[in-house]
């Protein structure tokens, strides 16, 4: 059953304010979520005041200089800091994205950063994605093949077949989607979320692929496929601008279709 | 590290209400409600079949004001869950999930269903004579 109030040890107070240089032209606050499992406290929301004249333009250039200059106690995923690898996923101003692709200039007035939603939290901005993966691993995200490997040539692909691809292979799992999604709040233990049903259309679309009746067999479940109800915050919210929405109603056609 | 007493990120809280989710959760609840006010229409069809009395009962009832406002809310919902059901059943088979579509399916379902209710109510008070 859907809870939609935060449990006692995870509603947010007010945190501290962090004010910028004195010199300081062009400002903007960034409202932060903390959460130290050290203190025993319950999460709070900092406010840093950053000169924008001395900072980088991307929300992850804030949280760097921020990090950096005024709060090393700040903690955050990143790496890429180009929108490949998947890390810095968050919430921004309302919306789940990647900080590095996002401008500060895109927010209206404060930039409010919260981790992904509802996920256990490890520290500051930084979710507990186990589930997230365990579920990833339950779609057996490889190639399963029953034919012999051919001897002298890889398993080839028509350039059409190919195609089929597109859209779904340059997916970087770094769970905005999933956790946009309400129906993946309420029903996340046992709905596997868009961002690895599109994963798993990836492989049942795989002309190399010849497990495609098992995989369908698989997600031939109340919960882990059909708690979608297109409700398209997926799509929405996708940094890199794919459509998972699409990519589960085409594995419940093919549901459909093998009646 | 200490693992069992980690907080749960918000998510209703702070997660920005847009056209996808607000039309999603609409159309639950428009559906809850039509499933409610088909009890009323049992009521009325229960009284027209039990006699003039009764039927004369159920007119003045359902013609006062407050119940005049509920049936204009069922009706909106009535043709809300009505287009927005279209909606769903273009996306069953595969169609309209480009963002800008499902924006401007969105719009129209909203905008349809608004004008139908007031076309319904407009013919409901001049030519229907209620």
């Amino acid at each position: 059953m859907a809870q939609f109030r935060l449990p006692a040890n995870s509603r947010i107070t007010e945190g501290t304010t962090w004010s910028a240089p004195a010199d300081s032209k062009r400002i903007q606050r960034f409202r932060i979520y903390r959460w130290n499992p050290e203190d025993g406290l319950n999460p709070r929301v900092d406010t840093y005041e950053v000169d924008m004249d001395s900072c980088g333009p991307m929300v992850l250039d804030a949280l760097i200089k921020i990090k950096n200059e005024v709060d090393p106690t700040l903690t955050f995923r990143r790496s890429c800091r180009e929108g490949i690898c998947g890390s810095c996923a968050m919430n921004v101003d309302g919306t789940n994205t990647l900080a590095c692709t996002k401008a500060c200039s895109e927010v209206d007035g404060d930039v409010r950063i919260y981790p992904l939603p509802h996920l256990p939290v490890v520290k500051d901005l930084v979710p507990d994605l186990t589930h997230f993966y365990a579920q990833y691993a339950s779609i057996k995200p490889w190639i399963r093949t029953r034919t012999p490997t051919p001897p002298d040539h890889e398993r080839l692909q028509s350039k059409d077949d190919r195609e089929e691809l597109d859209g779904l292979y340059e997916c970087i799992l770094c769970a905005c989607c999933s956790t946009s999604c309400p129906s993946y709040w309420w029903n996340g233990d046992r709905f596997l979320g868009p961002a690895i049903l599109l994963q798993a259309y990836r492989w049942i679309v795989d002309s190399r692929d010849e497990a495609t009746g098992e995989r369908l067999d698989d997600l031939e479940d109340s919960f882990k496929l059909y708690r979608c109800h297109t409700i398209m915050n997926c799509t929405r919210t996708c940094p890199k601008g794919l459509n998972p929405a699409r990519a589960i109603a085409e594995i419940k056609k093919l549901m459909l279709a093998r009646r | 590290m200490q693992t069992d007493n980690r907080p749960l990120s918000p998510h209703l809280q702070v997660y920005r209400p847009q056209l996808t989710s607000v039309l999603s959760i609409c159309h639950r609840a428009a559906g809850v409600l039509l499933a409610g006010g088909s009890l009323l229409l049992i009521y009325w069809l229960a009284a027209v079949a039990s006699g003039p009395e009764a039927y004369a009962t159920a007119q003045a009832v359902l013609g006062s004001l407050p119940a005049r406002l509920l049936l204009f809310g069922w009706t909106l919902a009535l043709f809300y869950h009505l287009g927005n059901g279209i909606r769903h059943l273009f996306w069953d088979a595969g169609k309209g999930f480009e963002l800008r579509t499902a924006y401007a399916s969105g719009y129209a379902v909203i905008a349809s269903a608004v004008v139908l209710t007031l076309l319904v109510w407009i013919l409901a008070t001049t030519v229907g004579g209620a």
